[in-house]
């Protein structure tokens, strides 16, 4: 019952580090690339979500239950911030017709 | 065996990770979005995350992208009419993510992350009883407090969401 996962056993843990950097380059390179809001909105998620498998992969590693009680609460948060960007989104449409994050472009210098 | 599959999930998740930006319809960018969570839920699964594997499912994938797609819907955007960038500032957002991608692994390359113990270890940590018991010793506070802010998010969507009169404000 309690033997060690043999994913624990054979892979290490770098490989998960690896794997989640590149997760997070993509949502970074994703912000960075796109104009559309949503697309935008969604790479943030997956940003998120390569930090939640890095402290998954850390608690699961040094059997310690504070990291995924951590992940779960940011899985809370995530779900109350699209909740609320969601929201912003559909009434910048309304506005603008459109959710292109360049005509909002008041505040630029 | 188990390293195949653990390889297999990474391919996945990396491909359908990089689809999501590259997709030109936003609701393939959802749907590979969905894939890219369901991957992750797999990593979760071979860690013995249990909990938290039905709760990304759940939430993630159930929740929060039926969400996006209400929208994208919602607001007629799956249509391809996004302008698209000039080449250069393409160009330069591909650059900086690669050098970013550069950078994090010339710095995690020789980190020495530790590895697991094997005396003392518990696997089943993941399991709902051990974080329940967790999550209602330790931080039953900020449990309490995640409340209250589901309750600020919900009634700041709302009010985002209410039609505005007169002209628009920005």
């Amino acid at each position: 019952m309690n033997e060690i996962p043999e994913v624990i056993r054979t892979i290490p843990l770098n490989y998960y580090l690896f794997l989640s950097t590149a997760l997070f380059v993509i949502g970074v390179t994703g912000v960075l690339l796109r104009r559309n809001a949503i697309i935008i909105f969604m790479c943030i998620e997956l940003m998120l979500n390569a930090v939640n498998l890095l402290l998954v992969s850390f608690s699961a590693y040094r059997s310690d239950p504070n990291g995924q009680v951590f992940v779960f609460f940011i899985m809370a948060v995530a779900a109350a911030e699209v909740c609320v960007g969601l929201a912003i989104i559909v009434m910048i449409y309304r506005n603008l017709q459109s959710t292109d994050v360049h005509l909002l472009n008041k505040l630029k210098w | 065996m188990i390293q195949n599959v653990f390889y297999f999930l990474c391919f996945l998740t990396l491909i359908s990770g990089s689809m999501v930006v590259f997709s030109r319809n936003p609701v393939y960018s959802v749907l590979f979005l969905i894939l890219t969570f369901f991957s992750i839920s797999g990593h979760y699964i071979l860690l013995n995350a249990q909990f938290l594997a039905a709760v990304n499912i759940i939430v993630y994938a159930g929740a929060i992208m039926v969400l996006f797609l209400f929208v994208i819907m919602f607001l007629n955007l799956n249509k391809e009419n996004e302008t698209h960038k000039s080449n250069l500032s393409k160009f330069a957002a591909v650059i900086a993510g690669g050098i970013l991608l550069v950078i994090m692994v010339a710095a995690l390359k020789d980190v020495d992350a530790g590895t697991y113990k094997a005396e003392g270890f518990d696997s089943q940590i993941g399991m709902v009883q051990n974080l329940g018991m967790v999550l209602f010793k330790n931080y039953l506070l900020p449990f309490e407090l995640a409340s209250v802010l589901f309750l600020v998010a919900m009634a700041g969507a709302v009010m985002l969401g209410k039609k505005e009169t007169g002209e628009r404000h920005f």
